[in-house]
């Protein structure tokens, strides 16, 4: 029994299944997450294929903004995933809203509607990136990006001679 | 029938393998890419142009005093048109190649920056030079002289920017900036 377990806990990690939402996105994200599908970039290799059901999948990759038609559809979908789930928000449209942030006919994101384990930037991204974020979310690579805050020097530091971002090589 | 089979192997097997090793190889993206946006924190003089023309509303201004504005990027909607690029007439922001930006934590897609605005006491315009450039102009706005003087000592140290400075009301002879 534990050496069954032991072997579902190696496998399974290794075999994500993805169910692809598309929650009003331009196709663009659409056409390159298939895109990482192709032989050039094969994420088959990883175990990740695509599946007609959300009851079939491990992951949940959504693109576009969330339309308010699409939202309640789209918390359903989530809700028919099998735990443990792993929800992927693809593209800018998803990650934060886009262009459409701040519209009335988006809610703005796909983390305003469920929680979002992992966001991957681009518009759209490239399938380089996409596939660098599923190596993310399998732990494959350590990400790349974090919060980032830039100061100048205010008058007073200056007068006392204090100059950081020269210190920082800038 | 077979022989079409066979020779659908020796094409494949002409090619080779053509699949990318990318996550455990780096795969450049071609030149002109535009990716995360990068910021030049000590070019930037706060002038929001960039806010103005962004189509995603990614780059928002906050203006915490009348010399200290906060530029805020929240990068995560950004749909990378390049548009702050172009109209920064500093060339303070440019579109990294960096397209790895994939992460788990909102709180990742964001920079801040915060700007130190120097306007000119007469026209009320921010100096488009560098911090240290700005500080000796004739009519730069701040009220504390002794802060100044101090500051523009290790500044020019071969002049006398200071003396001329001191008192803005004098002809800003040699053109400072």
């Amino acid at each position: 029994m534990r050496l069954l377990k032991d072997l579902c806990r190696k496998v399974f990690p290794r075999s994500l299944w993805v169910y692809h939402a598309n929650a009003g996105a331009c196709n663009g994200c659409d056409i390159e997450a298939i895109n990482v599908l192709t032989p050039y970039y094969d994420a088959e290799r990883f175990g990740i294929r695509l599946v007609g059901s959300p009851r079939h999948a491990d992951v949940i990759l959504i693109s576009g903004p969330v339309t308010r038609q699409v939202a309640p559809a789209l918390k359903r979908l989530i809700d028919a995933v099998p735990r443990p789930r792993l929800v992927i928000a693809c593209g800018s449209c998803a990650a934060g809203g886009g262009a459409w942030f701040d519209s009335y006919a988006t809610m703005g994101g796909a983390d305003q509607v469920v929680p979002v384990d992992y966001y991957i930037p681009g518009c759209p991204p490239r399938p380089e990136a996409i596939l660098y974020g599923v190596a993310v979310a399998m732990g494959l690579v350590p990400k790349q990006v974090a919060p980032e805050a830039y100061r100048q020097e205010t008058l007073a530091e200056l007068a006392q001679g204090r100059t950081h971002l020269q210190e920082a090589g800038k | 029938m077979l022989l079409s089979k066979l020779r659908e192997a020796i094409i494949c097997l002409r090619a080779g393998r053509v699949t990318l090793r990318y996550p455990f190889e780096p795969h450049d993206p071609a030149p002109g890419f535009r990716g995360k946006i990068a910021v030049d924190p000590a070019l930037c003089f706060g002038c929001g142009g960039c806010a103005a023309v962004c189509p995603a509303g990614v780059i928002l201004l906050r203006d915490r005093d009348q010399l200290n504005r906060v530029v805020e990027f929240h990068w995560a909607r950004c749909t990378y048109c390049g548009r702050c690029e172009q109209v920064c007439p500093e060339g303070a922001i440019t579109m990294s190649p960096q397209y790895e930006t994939a992460t788990n934590l909102p709180a990742d897609m964001v920079l801040t920056l915060d700007v130190f605005m120097g306007p000119c006491q007469r026209c009320g315009r921010c100096f488009p030079a560098t911090l240290h450039e700005r500080l000796p102009v004739t009519g730069f706005r701040h009220d504390d002289h002794h802060a100044r003087a101090g500051a523009l000592q290790p500044a020019r140290p071969g002049g006398n920017g200071g003396a001329r400075t001191l008192a803005p009301a004098a002809p800003a002879a040699g053109g400072a900036a």
